[in-house]
């Protein structure tokens, strides 16, 4: 164990997801062609004044009360003055003194035991533009100046890349369920900042902090958190002393490099914006955001596992997006209210089917571009199921069907003659056939190789292209064999 | 006396033409820009007809918008100011941009990187500022109304030294969209006329709110213009004596006369103290500064406007913003100093409790009386060349104005008769919040007491075209 104990905090900027930006009326879609969602006032443009977004301040409430804040009635935005050409004011409107929300914890778990974090304080602020090099110049797109993002802000209470992580996973998750981010790592709408410093272990003060900057995936935090503890351990041990600094992170060489030093830090000159009377939200308002959160992913998942009897491992996987775990409960009430199962087993049924077929194409095709068929779909699939239309293997086929002819599932069992076959006579002829071409499983079946049962199964699936029933040919099967 | 306006109506489309001509012989360099092809096109609308020129610190639709400074050079407006869309839309027609004290920061037109504006009732002397040309070229009468932004009293100072009335509303009764921005918690736009009655018809066309300034306020309006004319009969007006002492004698004494001239239609006159007043300059330097250095580091080469490209990105800020003039870097570095780690307590928060003291002045004077009243400035106009050299001597010309700015009241300046060099003082009259509609009424009976405007330049439809006055 090291004589050493790392001292983290975080800084996670979260995009709100609203339509518009967060003083003015421009979209925040991403990947437009540059500078084409920009208007006078996220220009900057001399006479254009900012106006507040109602929505974003809810969302950021609505984060808030999620993670356990006291979320203010009153919160003034204020100015944070510094040249950068990304930068369209000239400052960038946040807030300092008076943020929205403070306090509030987030809860997580690592290496199997319970454990949280104390934020310090949510505000609300607007995201500068991008600048772009191409060749020997520097071009500026607007698109994203303005958009509204707020800044999660925890205690100094983490102690390790890996709790970094979990933390992060944690709080992107609650955020995404919620609604209020759509936890889009890759397009930049949730970013996470770490300082990190070390300290004799059992001191209580704060050794001198670096601030990592720019690192973009969990794994990530987590590798550089890790590789600059150890770099500061190794410097304080050869005698030297960490410096106060900003470092980024190089993956290829799993080390940290300086970005700039404090000497280059800004005053950033910070007064309250003349521009912007003080928000205030409305109590009444504030109890209604309060009340009316979605369903956090760990409220699901305890509802599956005891209501679904999911495995806490399944239930896990099902929750990785909120509109997959809407999707999931969607199609567990419609097929429980279809085909007049008891929600349970309607869930359960469901769930595995998600698991097993339907989350392939979700991996491979992403949240973003949708699932491959409406829950309502799935349900009119998995009713054929229960109906015994159609058994569960020829029910994937049909799924695949579905994606790529977006027909309903009565449709293509009816048109690719796909029903399950039912019919005695036809089952018992083909089971015959079976029997009578595999006269050497037969002799060591009866010998006593009773699990060859399952050979003559596939057997006879196989020659009525898997559309017999399962169950139906097992007992002509069982019967014919011991006879 | 008959309204400027009345006869800019009564000439129809000519009244623009006529203003295009006089501007173009513009001999006080009160404009920036004349739009040589303005028309009347909107027969109706309480303005229908009547020329108006905007302070460049203004937005106009396709027209350059410099605020008298090299930095902004080149840049064409893409969108129209609130009050501009408001005065187009009762028929007035914007013949031009009016000059100003760089980016409104001074108060004689001399800082502006275009040329001085000179005061129409004697070229010798300064038009007093920021808003020079806007009442220069009313003065001059090249149009009977203009509009200028005052932050500490660019309007009402202005109308002051040139003899015609200035009217700065209630802070938020204005939306503040389209005007570039010096000091946001403080601008509001203006109007400048030759009377009281033509600044009540132009308040009530620009005044309303507007939803893309979050700090306008949606407030009832009054019938200004009948205010104009209902008398001061029963009403307290506040004198803060001690206040007083900072003016030349010939201003006391006119001042004196336009309070008799209220004594006289029925207003009674009480003493009211404001304590902390005389500290407004220093909160207002403070202040004013302090929001002027963030509103102006825009200004970066960047977007738009002047860029003077260096070796490299900080060498391109420091070339561009080396075109701002003295004055204006003069206020951001104060400005910037006030709001640097280490001073912020001491200057910018302390400034900020002085002007709630401030605040509390006036409403607890306005316990005791209707209006306060003040001179407009300590003295008359001086003469161009002879300003102070020391900034803060300077400065310290506006501490009657100040105060109304910092609490956001309603102000305005009414001739009240001549001082030293026959050139006009003006008389300050401060409101309480929203209550335009009094302070209006005092200036009407001033104006009625002392026989109509001071003003005696060119009548608008008349006069020479040189419009330059006496």
């Amino acid at each position: 164990m090291s004589d050493f104990e790392a001292v983290i905090g975080l800084e996670v900027h979260a995009q709100l997801a609203t339509r518009t930006k967060l003083f003015c009326g421009c979209s925040t879609a991403y990947g437009a062609a540059p500078n084409t969602q920009v208007c006078a006032v996220c220009l900057g443009l001399p006479g254009a004044l900012p106006v507040v977004n109602a929505r974003a301040l809810e969302l950021a409430a609505t984060a808030g009360f999620s993670l356990g804040c006291d979320v203010r009635p009153r919160s003034v935005f204020a100015r944070k003055n510094y040249f950068y050409p990304d930068l369209a004011k000239g400052y960038q409107i946040s807030q300092l003194d008076e943020p929205l929300c403070l306090g509030g914890r987030v809860r997580y778990v690592l290496d199997g035991e319970e454990r949280s974090a104390r934020l310090t304080r949510i505000h609300v602020e607007e995201d500068a533009a991008k600048n772009l090099h191409l060749g020997g110049r520097t071009v500026v797109d607007f698109n994203r100046a303005g958009t509204p993002l707020i800044e999660i802000v925890s205690e100094p209470e983490l102690r390790s890349g890996a709790e970094a992580e979990a933390y992060l996973r944690v709080l992107r998750e609650v955020l995404m369920f919620v609604g209020v981010n759509d936890g889009n790592l890759e397009e930049g709408s949730f970013r996470c900042d770490a300082n990190v410093s070390i300290r004799p272990r059992g001191s209580t003060t704060l050794g001198t902090r670096v601030e990592l900057k720019n690192i973009n995936s969990f794994r990530f935090v987590r590798l550089a958190i890790e590789s600059e503890i150890r770099r500061q351990e190794a410097l304080v041990l050869d005698g030297g002393r960490v410096t106060q600094e900003t470092r980024g992170y190089d993956d290829a060489k799993d080390a940290t490099f300086a970005m700039r030093s404090k000497e280059e830090a800004h005053d950033y000159r910070y007064f309250p914006d003349p521009d912007l009377p003080p928000i205030t939200i409305a109590p009444e308002r504030l109890d209604a955001l309060r009340t009316s959160r979605p369903e956090l992913a760990e409220d699901v998942r305890a509802r599956w596992t005891k209501e679904l009897g999911l495995t806490p491992y399944d239930a896990g996987v099902l929750t990785a997006h909120p509109e997959l775990a809407r999707y999931v409960d969607d199609a567990a009430r419609g097929l429980a209210a279809k085909v007049s199962l008891p929600a349970n087993v309607a869930g359960k049924k469901v769930a595995n089917f998600v698991m097993a077929e339907v989350l392939r194409d979700v991996t491979t095709d992403g949240l973003g571009a949708g699932f491959p068929i409406s829950a309502d779909a799935l349900v009119d699939l998995l009713a054929l199921v229960e109906a015994g239309t159609i058994n569960g293997k020829i029910a994937k086929d049909v799924l695949v069907r579905m994606r790529e002819s977006g027909d309903a599932a009565a449709t293509i069992v009816e048109r690719d003659g796909l029903a399950q076959v039912t019919d005695v006579g036809a089952l018992e002829a083909a089971v015959d056939a079976v029997i009578a071409a595999s006269p050497n499983q037969l002799a060591q079946y009866r010998a006593g190789k009773t699990a060859l049962v399952g050979y003559f199964v596939g057997q006879v699936m196989k020659a009525t292209k898997g559309q017999a029933n399962p169950a139906q040919v097992q007992a002509i099967l069982k019967a014919k064999l011991d006879d | 006396m008959t309204s400027a306006f009345e006869l800019a109506r009564g000439v129809g489309g000519d009244a623009v033409a006529t203003s295009i001509g006089r501007a173009r012989a513009d001999a006080h360099r009160a404009l920036l820009h004349v739009d040589e092809s303005a028309k009347a096109t909107e027969a109706r609308g309480l303005l229908a007809g009547v020329p108006v020129v905007v302070k460049d610190t203004l937005c106009v639709t396709g027209t350059p918008t410099t605020c008298a400074s090299r930095v902004l050079e080149g840049w064409i407006a893409p969108y129209d100011a609130h009050v501009v869309e408001r005065l187009r839309a009762e028929g007035a027609v914007i013949v031009g941009k009016a000059n100003l004290d760089e980016f409104a920061m001074g108060s004689t037109g001399e800082t502006s990187a275009f040329g001085a504006t000179t005061n129409p009732l004697d070229p010798s002397r300064v038009p007093g500022g920021s808003s020079s040309g806007s009442a220069a070229a009313v003065a001059a009468g090249i149009v009977p109304l203009a509009l200028g932004s005052d932050t500490g009293g660019s309007v009402r100072q202005p109308a002051a030294f040139c003899g015609l009335v200035g009217l700065k509303p209630t802070y938020g009764r204005v939306s503040r969209f389209g005007l570039v921005a010096y000091a946001s918690s403080l601008d509001q736009v203006g109007p400048i006329a030759r009377d009281v009655r033509d600044c009540a018809l132009a308040l009530s066309v620009i005044a309303g709110h507007d939803p893309r300034d979050a700090t306008s306020v949606d407030a009832p309006s009054d019938d200004w213009v009948a205010a104009v004319s209902r008398g001061v009969r029963g009403l307290r007006i506040g004198v803060p004596r001690s206040f007083l002492e900072g003016a030349e004698p010939d201003v006391r004494a006119t001042f004196d006369d336009g309070l008799r001239a209220l004594v006289d239609a029925g207003a009674t006159l009480v003493d009211v103290e404001l304590p902390h007043a005389k500290l407004g300059v220093s909160v207002y330097y403070l202040v004013a500064t302090a929001e002027a250095s963030s509103n102006l580091a825009r200004f970066d080469g960047v977007r738009f406007g002047a860029r003077v490209s260096g070796k490299d990105l900080v060498e391109t800020y420091e070339r561009t913003r080396a075109l701002f003039g003295a004055e204006v870097k003069r206020r951001i570095l104060l400005g910037t100093y006030a709001l640097s780690a280490g001073y912020y307590d001491a200057y910018y928060v302390r400034a900020q409790m002085v002007r709630t003291r401030i605040r509390e002045d006036f409403a607890r004077a306005f316990e005791r009386c209707d209006v306060i009243a003040t001179p407009t400035a300590p003295s008359v106009a001086w003469k161009l060349g002879e300003t102070p050299t020391d900034p803060v001597a300077l400065w310290l010309q506006d501490l009657y104005t100040l105060p109304a700015s910092l609490a956001g009241l309603p102000a305005l300046s009414a001739p009240c008769g001549l001082g030293a060099h026959a050139m006009p003082v003006g008389f300050h009259v401060t409101g309480r919040a929203f209550d335009e509609a009094t302070i209006l009424a005092v200036a009407g009976a001033l104006e009625t007491g002392l026989g109509g405007s001071s003003s005696d330049g060119p009548a608008f439809a008349g006069g020479s075209a040189s419009g330059s006055g006496r």
